[in-house]
């Protein structure tokens, strides 16, 4: 076997062996009981003070819900104002200028939604102040939003009744002090003492060994790179994000970020297991989660390492694979598992060009972020997965004949119409979009805006139409990765953007966590020989089943009409 | 709706200073510390003058120095980007065959198909400082030819610059051309 499929294959086993310890940790964190962390604790009680939070008081699932959006509203008003005045503010040592308001719409919610997505460049479109103050502030912030979400589902089901889900202002805080911050501070140093940039100094020029100038970005970047990594972010500090040999300087670096990006959200399945104490349960959403994980690894893996036939015409040697759009330290095979990785986790930072993969890779990516809930982004990855989970078990229920439950109360109507409209809306904002678009650049083409329609594109044909797809799609899924040869900075594709990640973000979450707050306040009613196991490796394939059919139904015309399209003219001359 | 605004600002401020201050001042008093650049990125000299970054790749277009790989940004380091050109467009593979001809004209005696793809493939960051051992050695015979050395001797060197995988098992192999061509400069 050759060393770039070992090397992949000892980052994920590597991976899964750091995930469980961290998974105990976390579900000991949120219980309360005693870690190694616990010197934080006067930090916290510090900030609990000043800030006037109670921690011991626990909320509901609306009160619970209406903390988390009236501190997310904040972060978007705050955030607003400075892009769009940052030319005029310190810390902007290359001089950049300030985002136009419809740039900064979309970049605020990209931010605030754990997004990441980037029309603008790190170098030139940001400002010290804005990398940090609003960037790497809400890459910690959004992610511990998602995480305590979450924990919302574990306080949820783990009474037998109850109508409290925790306090969301502790959860949140812990999730940055005792989680976030601890880990993205051993990334960082990490990443620093391989090479990535720091401090604070500005862009420097000098005279390359040809004698031509050379032009090098820099600024504090590993900070923010590792909180990106570790909170599912994706944002990088410059441009071209992880493939930027300061964000990402050689392949121990790489194979440290790629378990990065997986690592916090495969943790938290295993945290629920030992939260839960139903540990089967946790193997069973993982072994369904690894196995289209799995599956999409070898399909990307494959395309990308045998390279693209089109060049393969042309008479040349293309022994290491497509390596347009992919950097020589890394190689194909873990630009494709980088790519699964990635997309399967919202985390949207790439270390190749997702633009440039083979048709069927750009196509399985696109799928993995409309599924969007193999491991998931932090804490909403596994919200996401709990909708599968409550319509495989109305589905199961209504196929044996039995009432559906799960964890050991009823799911009735109103919580699968929630879990419904929650699946449909992503359908709907993906297709409606590209659908929307694809209508105005073919009939207005020319339409007389800022930047004409007919310039979106950078490739032709059924690609073209895969760089519209997939920006909705990306969109959607909160992942920030693109085909980021669309022209995504005109107002179109911020104010679209914007709008379809802000709905994509808020309402799965709140759906999920208000079906948690309706089914705990219902009589619990105990295991029989009667109930449907959802800890069963029945259960997993039903799962397994509704995933396929929810998503192959939903969006196989799409990708028909992009990837598939152009693997098979690909092949056919 | 008002019990929430109050913690909300004040737990944003705080947060803002352990996040946004605290945070990336620690990460740059930890990269202080570290070994070559002090956390600015690290330079490579030559008779005590900078002519790169050790990290980031450059322009060679010189028929005597190893090229390195095509650059959607022409390796200006102010802006990262790869092409972002998807597989089937008819422009970009025009684009691929024009290089291999241009490698041909400057390469006399090299089979076309002893050209490694990477070669004539963009980077994704436009500032790829590698090479595969493939692509360097392909191009020995011209700078063997420029340069009146051996031939093995420039083998030998492309062998001695290489690093193999992380470990000796993850990953692929590379060679870091500016490193490379600085050793060519200094070989009598």
């Amino acid at each position: 076997m050759n060393t770039e499929l070992i090397g992949v294959i000892i980052t994920f086993l590597v991976t899964i062996l750091l995930a469980v310890p961290l998974g105990k940790y976390i579900a000991k964190v949120f219980a309360g009981e005693r870690t190694l962390m616990d010197f934080m604790n006067p930090l916290e009680r510090f900030i609990y003070r000043i800030c006037g939070i109670d921690p011991i008081k626990s909320m509901n699932w609306k009160e619970f819900l209406k903390a988390m959006l009236t501190i997310n509203l904040l972060w978007f008003v705050y955030g607003f104002i400075l892009l769009i005045y940052q030319g005029h503010l310190p810390f902007n040592p290359d001089g950049n200028p300030d985002q136009t308001p419809d740039l900064a719409f979309n970049t605020i919610i990209s931010f605030v939604t754990n997004t990441n997505l980037q029309d603008y460049s790190g170098e030139t479109g940001a400002t010290y102040l804005t990398q940090l103050f609003l960037f790497t502030f809400l890459q910690f912030t959004s992610a511990a939003t998602g995480i305590a979400c979450l924990i919302a589902l574990f306080n949820g089901f783990k009474e037998k009744t109850t109508d409290k889900l925790g306090n969301f202002w502790s959860i949140f805080i812990k999730s940055i002090t005792r989680l976030l911050l601890p880990l993205s501070i051993v990334l960082a140093i990490i990443l620093a003492f391989n090479g990535t940039p720091s401090s604070f100094k500005g862009k420097d020029t000098i005279i390359t060994l040809q004698g031509d100038t050379q032009n090098v970005s820099r600024g504090p970047a590993a900070g923010m790179i590792a909180i990106k990594q570790m909170g599912t972010n994706g944002g990088g500090y410059f441009g071209a994000n992880s493939a930027v040999p300061f964000e990402n300087p050689n392949y121990f670096t790489n194979v440290i970020e790629e378990i990065s990006i997986l690592l916090v959200s495969i943790a938290l399945i295993f945290a629920l297991g030992f939260y839960l104490k139903k540990k089967k349960l946790a193997y069973v959403i993982l072994g369904v989660m690894t196995f289209f994980f799995i599956l999409f690894c070898i399909n990307n893996i494959y395309f990308e390492t045998k390279g693209n036939p089109e060049i393969d015409r042309m008479g040349i040697a293309q022994n290491i694979g497509a390596m347009e759009g992919k950097e020589i330290r890394f190689g194909s095979a873990s630009t494709a598992f980088w790519s699964v990785a990635t997309t399967s986790t919202s985390n949207g930072s790439v270390n190749g060009m997702h633009d440039s993969l083979m048709p069927l890779s750009g196509g399985v990516v696109m799928l993995d972020m409309m599924i969007n809930a193999l491991y998931g982004g932090v804490g909403v990855g596994l919200l996401n997965y709990f909708i599968f989970i409550i319509i495989a078990v109305f589905i199961s229920g209504l196929m044996v004949g039995r009432t559906p439950e799960f964890l050991g109360h009823k799911v009735e109507a109103r919580e699968v119409k929630i879990a419904a409209i929650v699946t449909l809306l992503s359908a709907f904002l993906i297709k409606g979009g590209t659908a929307l678009a694809a209508y105005i650049l073919v009939h207005h083409a020319n339409a007389d805006w800022a930047e004409k329609p007919s310039a979106w594109l950078n490739n032709p044909g059924y690609h073209g139409f895969s760089e519209m797809l997939y920006q909705y799609t990306s969109c959607n899924a909160n992942n920030g990765s693109g085909f980021e040869g669309l022209g995504d900075n005109s107002t179109w594709w911020n104010v679209s953007g914007g709008i379809v990640m802000l709905l994509a973000r808020f309402l799965p979450i709140i759906g999920p966590v208000a079906i948690v707050g309706l089914l705990a306040n219902k009589k619990y009613i105990p295991e029989s020989a009667g109930t449907l196991r959802t800890d069963s490796t029945t259960f997993g394939v039903m799962t397994i089943a509704v995933i396929v059919i929810v998503t192959a139904l939903s969006y196989f015309p799409p990708l028909v009409l992009g990837p598939i399209a152009e693997h098979l003219s690909m092949h056919a001359h | 709706m008002k019990q929430y605004i109050l913690p909300s600002l004040k737990l944003t401020l705080v947060l803002l200073v352990l996040c946004s201050i605290i945070y990336p001042l620690f990460v740059a008093a930890v990269g202080k510390l570290t070994p070559g650049g002090g956390g600015d990125g690290e330079t490579v000299k030559v008779n005590g003058k900078v002519v790169g970054y050790a990290l980031i790749g450059q322009n060679f277009t010189n028929d005597k120095y190893f090229w390195s790989r095509p650059s959607a940004i022409g390796y200006n380091a102010a802006g990262s980007a790869g092409s972002n050109k998807g597989p089937t467009n008819p422009d970009y593979l025009k684009q691929v065959q024009n290089r291999i001809d241009t490698f041909l004209v400057h390469n006399p005696g090299i089979n076309k198909k002893e050209i490694p793809a990477e070669l004539v493939t963009a980077s994704a960051s436009g500032e790829d400082p590698d090479l595969s051992p493939a692509a360097a050695k392909v191009q020995v015979k011209r700078i063997a030819a420029i340069r009146h050395l051996h031939e093995n001797k420039l083998n030998s060197l492309v062998d001695e610059h290489t690093d193999g995988p992380l470990l000796g098992f993850m990953g692929p192999s590379k060679v870091n051309v500016l490193k490379l061509n600085i050793a060519l400069d200094e070989l009598k």
